[in-house]
């Protein structure tokens, strides 16, 4: 394999690069910026799935910007870890993985979906952009960069969201840009809370020197808090349907794998910033609350809704409840007897819940992108017999849907039986509600399924452009290799993931050689 | 006692600037809420790395009888603070623009002027 150790920072350059390169070739030549971008986005996932391959089958990676020899730990005593570090473990590896992926079949989707004008190359500068925000915020070492890459994801994701610039797509983007403003400055907060006491601002770093003091906890809370924000569990979740829906669809696939993101800050910072010493089961627990109401609420919210678009979204927070809920009974269990045991498998589900809804989310989003490229209209009374014409949608949506409601062989499947059979073990009660809304959101689907794809033919329309198809084509293909291959998948890329969250001290160990 | 001073004004800052982020409902005043949230934060953040009769820390401009580092304010939060400030610069253009973009389709500032969406 040829590998450089260099990769990292590559992986965060390269889009950033060719962002701004971007309006520059549009210049030229439309096809060509086509190209460009495409290139790209395709060099970027390849790039990314040969460090995750490097992580997964070695150690975790460490790149020190601007060192004489950037892959050596940082010896504690000798100085303080003031650059930048970025350090890739499994987690951050998947993660990656995902960000990568989606943006590349949003990437593809566009070049049809978005309907050529001058902003189009501004539209793709932003694209770029806020893939190189997530990749950022996932590999980065360093709280402070941590901050920065969020706000980058933040205001390209909002410029995205507003790109028609229509009343809704503005009232949703001043809705999240709101949001995530002040859960960025709350990160701000916190961050310099754990300076003044650490003088450091390495995450690594911090957790090994970390004190659990008063100020620590209320840093705590205000992360937990911001990120909880940020990718829209229930209390806060408000935001989520207006931007969701009124962004152009593969933004608002690439906005899921964007929250995705701020869920893996959320992990990263309550498993391995704080962890050890802290009792783990209060977090633990307003996780899992968190998680149930997010997964209740979302989907009781889901069932009335007429707009296509919005429908999905609930369905995005209830799915985002199952993560926090997998990944809060690990929390929860984690450090006991019985963590090596189920917690860790309900850590796998919803660490595995988090790639699959990733795929599932992105496709319906783009199917219900071409349902609207075609009709011009989100409402589902005024769909109906799009099935005659419009088969590879009608099919695509079905894969998705079947995905979503966790019925086998797709994915959805496998990584909720991961967690109902782990929660079950902690309280029957977790594995009830969650079983009982996932088959909320299966009668949910069905509905849109019937109301926009079944009936007599009533619009008189075409297949959507191959470019469209082709970028459904690859989240399905990725829905139906982990639907019928997960043993393969969790134990060769979410088992690593998961035992990277577990572990903290490898993580530590990576940046201040030897704990 | 009086070294507390600028802490009280943080807190003090980021409680106003929450309530008016909460509870008011002009969209100007929402943006300004978010500002002084920020200066808040930019404030903490400056204070951290305060020393009494410090000076700017410049090796080489250094006067004589001063000590380095210890007679320097440290430079990390002035770093962290201008990289804020200047993120927050682009976040509230943004911001402003959202709200005149809103301005023109509904001619109005006030956040109920549209239907609520369940």
């Amino acid at each position: 394999m040829i590998y450089n150790e260099a990769i990292p920072a590559i992986a965060i350059g390269l889009p950033l690069l060719a962002a701004f390169l971007t309006p520059l070739i549009n210049i030229a030549s439309k096809k060509a910026r086509n190209a460009f971008v495409l290139a790209i986005l395709i060099i970027e996932e390849l790039l990314v799935i040969l460090l995750a391959w490097h992580v997964f089958t070695n150690d975790i990676v460490i790149y020190t910007m601007g060192a004489k020899n950037p892959t050596g730990a940082i010896p504690t005593q000798a100085a303080v870890p003031i650059r930048i570090v970025l350090e890739i473990d499994g987690m951050a590896a998947f993660m990656g993985l995902i960000s990568a992926t989606v943006s590349l079949a949003a990437g593809i989707y566009s070049i049809a979906f978005i309907k050529e004008s001058n902003a189009k190359a501004r539209y793709y500068t932003l694209l770029l952009l806020m893939l190189a925000g997530m990749i950022g915020m996932e590999f980065t070492g360093d709280l402070f960069n941590l901050f920065v890459f969020l706000e980058i994801l933040s205001i390209t994701s909002c410029g995205l969201i507003a790109y028609r610039q229509h009343a809704d797509a503005v009232e949703g983007a001043f809705k999240y840009m709101v949001i995530s403003n002040i859960a960025a400055l709350f990160v701000l907060f916190a961050v310099a809370l754990l300076y003044a006491q650490y003088d450091l601002l390495n995450i690594a770093a911090i957790a090994h020197v970390m004190q659990y003091t008063q100020l620590d906890k209320i840093a705590l809370v205000l992360f937990v808090a911001a990120f909880a924000m940020k990718c829209g569990a229930v209390p806060m979740h408000f935001w989520a349907p207006d931007s969701y829906s009124t962004a152009p669809a593969a933004i608002t696939a690439m906005l899921v794998a964007a929250s995705q993101a701020s869920l893996y800050a959320l992990f990263r910072v309550s498993f391995t910033l704080y962890g050890s010493l802290m009792s783990y089961q209060t977090i633990g627990i307003a996780i899992i609350i968190f998680g149930l109401l997010s997964m209740f609420i979302g989907v009781t919210m889901a069932l009335p809704q007429k707009d296509i678009k919005r429908l999905m979204a609930y369905h995005a927070i209830s799915q985002t409840g199952y993560m926090l809920l997998g990944v809060g009974v690990g929390l929860y269990l984690l450090g006991s007897q019985d963590f090596n045991t189920y917690g860790i498998k309900a850590m796998e589900g919803g660490i595995f819940h988090i790639i699959n809804h990733a795929m599932y989310k992105g496709l319906l989003f783009l199917t219900a992108g071409a349902i609207y490229y075609r009709l011009g209209t989100r409402n589902l009374n005024e769909m109906g017999g799009l099935g005659h014409t419009m088969k590879f949608t009608s099919i695509f949506f079905m894969i998705g849907a079947l995905a979503i409601a966790g019925i086998p062989p797709f994915n959805g499947f496998a990584s909720k039986l991961l967690i109902y059979e782990a929660c079950y073990k902690v309280s029957p009660i977790l594995s009830i509600v969650a079983m009982l809304v996932s088959i909320l959101t299966l009668a949910s689907f069905i509905k849109v399924f019937h109301s926009a794809f079944m009936g007599p033919k009533l619009h008189d329309v075409k297949e959507v452009p191959k470019s469209m198809l082709l970028g459904m084509a690859v989240l399905t293909f990725v829905i139906i290799f982990f639907g019928v291959f997960p043993g393969w998948v969790v134990n060769h890329i979410v088992h690593p993931a998961a035992m990277a969250l577990a572990d903290k001290m490898a993580y530590i160990a990576a940046v201040t050689g030897g704990a | 006692m009086i070294w507390n001073i600028p802490f009280i004004t943080v807190a003090l800052l980021i409680a106003i600037g929450l309530y008016a982020v909460m509870f008011k409902r002009n969209l100007i005043k929402i943006a300004i809420g978010i500002t002084i949230i920020e200066s808040g934060v930019n404030l903490f953040l400056i204070t951290l790395g305060y020393r009494e009769g410090g000076i700017a820390p410049i090796y080489t401009n250094l006067p004589p009888g001063v000590k380095a580092p210890e007679g320097m304010v440290l430079p990390v939060p002035q770093a962290l603070t201008l990289t804020s400030i200047v993120i927050g610069v682009a976040v509230l253009a943004l911001t402003l623009s959202f709200i005149m973009k809103f301005y023109e389709h509904n001619k109005s500032l006030d956040s109920h002027s549209r239907r609520l969406k369940g």
